[in-house]
């Protein structure tokens, strides 16, 4: 049987960028995949004929350019193509524009008020301030506070001046910016319910919390970080969906060697004398390798795929109380033409934009009120893309996919697990919600995906279907990510690691927790590192 | 109360039919989201008006506050750095404010419009801030950058053409004074202000009668050498005048997302402005500190040698040491110069000085880096006698 130096589990982005860079250091590398198809949650399927729907993730910004440049992603295939600002429709039938130009959102903002258009610079460039503070830690393993290692002691002082370097104020905003909630955060700066509204959707998606629930204003940070082409805060779509991500990963895999295969679900790592031995796979198969890196999360790769027998018992405890719980879904739409939106010209920029229903934040805290009695949302946050417009390869001409994010949504209801009836009152929640803002929406669907926490863990792996691999909330983040202790990416096996979001820096397409992990194996290799470091930015 | 939507790209000026027609040469630029012109025809042509004859400029998108109340001077007393207390109804000041770090929001005019009325005008917006320093204080504070249009009509000439359009007396305004004038059915406030440092007026007026205004000035300025000018030309002449510009020569404190890239005003070489014995303004604290322990950097005026424009160049000292950058630079053709503003690191930036400028320039695609020694002048660039004497002279 063959022998592999390194099997990834999982064919994610995360999954793939380890094991890009394994085989571009000359490693024989496997990539195991449960499902038939390549992705994780970066992935793009035909569902409808002629359709392509991106039906996990479905925009792209944080993926780091360093990476994609490094593993020549767009020789590979990838074009991502940036689109600008949002839109949130207002129950008295008027909208509330986030122009991506600056003096249109300036003039749209002093329509509902001129103090906040003013605000906004502020809340800008001290948003600002905190991105630039994160980001270069975005391809740096966190250190480990509690260890007296020269590596942990010099990243931590490296941490401590970047901090510092902030000044008295800037770092005073900081820790108090990681810990409150969006809702504190943007009363600070703003009056008009539908720009906080608008500006604090970034705060819950993907998250368990309400937007007055501390750690939100964090979340926000997570969506701010990003950039496409130096525009920091943009996002772009991938061309061909973000399923054109993990293709372009593959493709850059296979070119340096490595292989992937499809349709080999893992049962067990297998562990022998403290040291990983390789994977067993459902049907039986073994696969050999003296390392093992899991892209699943962190709860799932402890608790399903490895015994507790062969791990610390904090490890184990560790896992089942990690905080990844399931907070929203999605509907995918292929649509017969392009809908209209009360209030906007169709041929409006803001057309091509994050479209949002909420208006307020109150509505937003009791959209989590329903989440927390057990139930989706009755009046939901959405958030919706038709890349369509943009993206000719998803739909035929004319016709249109429209991807729709849904918040809340949580992984149980009140009356027991999902079932399809459950589902489908879902679908037609959130599908009855954007009708009364569009009224032609509901004639031109022509086939609707719906997907629940359920479908999220069943069909693509994700505990309770958090779409983050856990939450972004600071016991979380940083060298708490997954848990204390293990925020370097190595497990507490020997020759195991983790790769997905679950570790530091955490979800949203970024792939640089895959990287990071890679560069953790380099070192432990004792081979050169490949992986990149960020751009600087001063 | 919510407005009607505006989707427009670029906004328009209550002048732009008339500019538009003017920019023979169609080079626009955005200026807080006004499409505005860079130049209109040739900008030798159009420096050399403000120099030489008159020239008008279209300044409707500068942001215009009017504040009003009965605290409306307590509260411009706490947000400027500078004793407001002698400013006259009828007299312009030029002023700055920081925050609470003391460092610069923006600097600009204040004018006394009435006994509690004010009028400040700046490059960026403020009115966050404004209300924010407004608390405790019985103040209106409301944005009329909409609500009135202005030209700045700069020019040896341009006290003779104001006065052919027969506004009487208009030669007996001082320097930053200004008064009202009958004009169209209503009035036109007239200040001897500008930002060319030669002879010159604003013009403030109701949209509504802009046009009129413009065509009434072109047809009164055409026998004395009036011609439109844009951004291009204003820029030689605000260098030559020794005026900074927020966004170019500093960065407005509130934009300023690295640490220390923001300036007090005495490293703008506007310690001038600031009065730490008022009781209390934003930024005193801080601003008492600084002066007790030293300032990080140093506006510098410079006169280059040689004359290649030291555009972003690097400013050394005699062994190479990097002293900071130019912010601002310009060929001079009326002092026959070569011109810069530079940031540099204290002490930095005193007369004697021995400073160099590495500058890079292009010949028929062919780069070339030089090295051109650089003197440190105190005040303005130029400054003609014309600009101060009072009555105004005809050209």
């Amino acid at each position: 049987m063959k022998r592999y130096d390194a099997i990834v589990i999982g064919a994610g982005h995360n999954g793939l960028t380890n094991a890009a860079y394994l085989a571009k250091a000359g490693l024989d590398v496997l990539v195991v995949e449960r499902n038939p198809y390549i992705g994780g949650a970066t992935v793009s399927r035909e569902l409808y004929k002629g359709w392509l729907y991106s039906n996990c993730s479905y925009v792209c910004s944080l993926l780091r350019p360093e990476i994609a440049r490094d593993l020549e992603l767009p020789r590979h295939g990838l074009q991502v193509v940036p689109y600008g600002g949002g839109v949130t429709f207002m129950q008295n039938g008027d909208y509330f524009g986030n122009y991506a130009d600056h003096e249109r959102q300036h003039r749209e903002i002093a329509r509902h008020s001129q103090r906040d258009a003013n605000a906004y610079d502020r809340f800008q460039a001290d948003v600002t301030k905190q991105t630039r503070l994160i980001r270069p830690f975005l391809m740096r393993t966190p250190p480990d506070p509690t260890s007296f290692k020269p590596r942990d002691i010099k990243e931590l002082l490296y941490l401590a001046k970047a901090f510092t370097d902030l000044g008295e104020e800037t770092l005073a905003d900081t820790l108090r910016f990681w810990t409150m909630s969006i809702g504190d955060f943007l009363d600070e700066y703003f009056e008009t319910d539908v720009l906080k509204a608008h500006l604090a959707g970034s705060g819950i998606i993907g998250t368990a919390l309400g937007v007055y629930s501390p750690g939100t204003a964090y979340v926000l940070l997570h969506h701010y970080m990003g950039d496409v082409d130096g525009n920091i805060g943009a996002w772009g779509f991938a061309r061909g969906g973000m399923g054109a991500v993990a293709e372009a990963l593959a493709k850059a895999l296979q070119a340096y060697g490595g292989e992937i295969r499809v349709d080999a679900e893992v049962d067990q790592i297998i562990v022998a004398h403290g040291k990983v031995k390789g994977v067993a796979l459902v049907g039986g198969d073994e696969l050999h390798a003296d390392i093992v890196v899991s892209n699943l999360d962190p709860k799932r790769t402890f608790t399903r795929i490895m015994a507790a027998s062969d791990l610390p018992a904090d490890v184990v405890t560790k896992a089942k109380n990690f905080k990844i719980r399931g907070s929203s879904g999605k509907v995918n739409i292929a649509l017969d033409g392009l809908p209209t939106f009360h209030g906007l010209d169709r041929a409006s920029e803001l057309m091509i934009s994050d479209m949002h229903i909420i208006d307020s934040m109150e509505r937003m805290e009791r959209a989590y009120d329903d989440w927390k009695n057990g139930t989706w949302s009755q009046d939901p946050y959405v958030d919706m893309l038709i890349p369509t417009q943009v993206d000719p390869t998803m739909a035929p001409p004319g016709k249109h996919m429209m991807s729709i994010f849904v918040q809340y949504v949580p992984p149980t209801l009140a009356t027991g697990d999902w079932t399809d009836a459950d589902r489908d009152a879902f679908g037609k929640t959130v599908i009855d919600q954007i009708s009364k803002y569009s009224p032609d929406f509901k004639d031109l669907i022509l086939d609707a995906e719906i997907r629940t926490p359920r479908e999220l863990e069943d069909e693509v792996g994700l505990t309770e279907g958090n779409i983050f691999q856990g939450e972004l909330t600071f016991d979380q983040l940083l060298f708490n990510r997954p848990f204390p202790g293990y925020a370097q990416y190595r497990g507490p096996v020997r020759g195991m690691y983790l790769c997905g979001s679950g570790t530091h820096p955490g979800g949203g397409v970024m792939a640089a927790p895959g990287a990071n992990a890679a560069r953790e194996i380099f070192r432990d290799l004792r081979r050169p590192n490949l992986v990149p470091e960020a751009y600087a930015d001063d | 109360m919510i407005r009607a939507h505006d989707d427009r790209r670029v906004l328009h000026t209550p002048f732009h039919s008339r500019v538009e027609a003017a920019c023979e040469i169609n080079e626009w630029e955005d200026w807080k989201g006004y499409t505005t012109p860079v130049a209109y025809t040739d900008v030798e042509l159009e420096y050399f008006a403000i120099r030489n004859s008159c020239g008008v400029f279209d300044l409707t998108p500068m942001t215009k506050y009017r504040i009003t109340g009965p605290d409306a001077g307590s509260y411009l007393d706490r947000l400027l750095t500078r004793n407001i207390a002698k400013l006259a109804i009828g007299q312009v000041m030029y002023a700055c404010w920081c925050n609470d770090a003391g460092q610069v929001l923006d600097d600009g005019t204040l004018f006394r419009l009435d006994d509690n009325v004010y009028r400040i005008c700046s490059q960026e917006r403020h009115l966050d801030w404004l209300l924010w320093s407004a608390m405790g204080f019985n103040v209106q504070i409301e944005d009329e950058t909409e609500a009135v249009a202005a030209l700045a009509f700069q020019g040896p000439t341009s006290c003779a053409v104001l006065k052919r359009m027969g506004f009487a007396g208009v030669e007996n305004l001082k320097p930053y004074r200004f008064d009202s004038f009958a004009f169209s059915q209503g009035e036109i406030l007239i200040s001897r202000t500008g930002f060319t440092g030669d002879l010159g007026y604003e013009l403030w007026v109701t949209p509504e009668v802009a046009e009129s205004l413009w065509d009434q000035l072109m047809a009164a300025g055409r026998d004395y050498g009036i011609r439109p000018f844009g951004g291009t030309a204003l820029g030689i002449a605000r260098i030559e005048a020794g005026f900074i510009q927020a966004g170019v020569d500093f960065v407005p404190a509130q934009d300023a997302v690295r640490t220390g890239r923001s300036r007090s005003p005495y490293e703008l070489g506007l310690g001038w402005l600031v009065h730490l014995k008022k009781s209390n303004f934003n930024g005193r604290k801080a601003l008492i500190e600084e002066k007790a322990n030293g300032s990080r950097h140093n506006l510098a005026r410079l006169l280059v040698e040689g004359n290649k424009p030291a555009n972003n160049s690097f400013i050394f000292d005699r062994k190479d040491n990097l002293l900071g950058t130019v912010t601002s630079a310009t060929w001079s053709p009326t002092t026959k110069s070569n011109l810069a503003f530079a940031s540099l690191d204290s002490p930095w930036g005193r007369p004697g000085d021995e400073l160099y400028a590495e500058i890079y320039y292009i010949r028929e695609l062919k780069w070339t880096r030089v090295i051109e020694r650089c003197h440190v002048v105190e005040g303005a660039f130029f400054d003609p006698k014309r600009r101060h004497a009072t009555p105004a002279w005809d050209f």
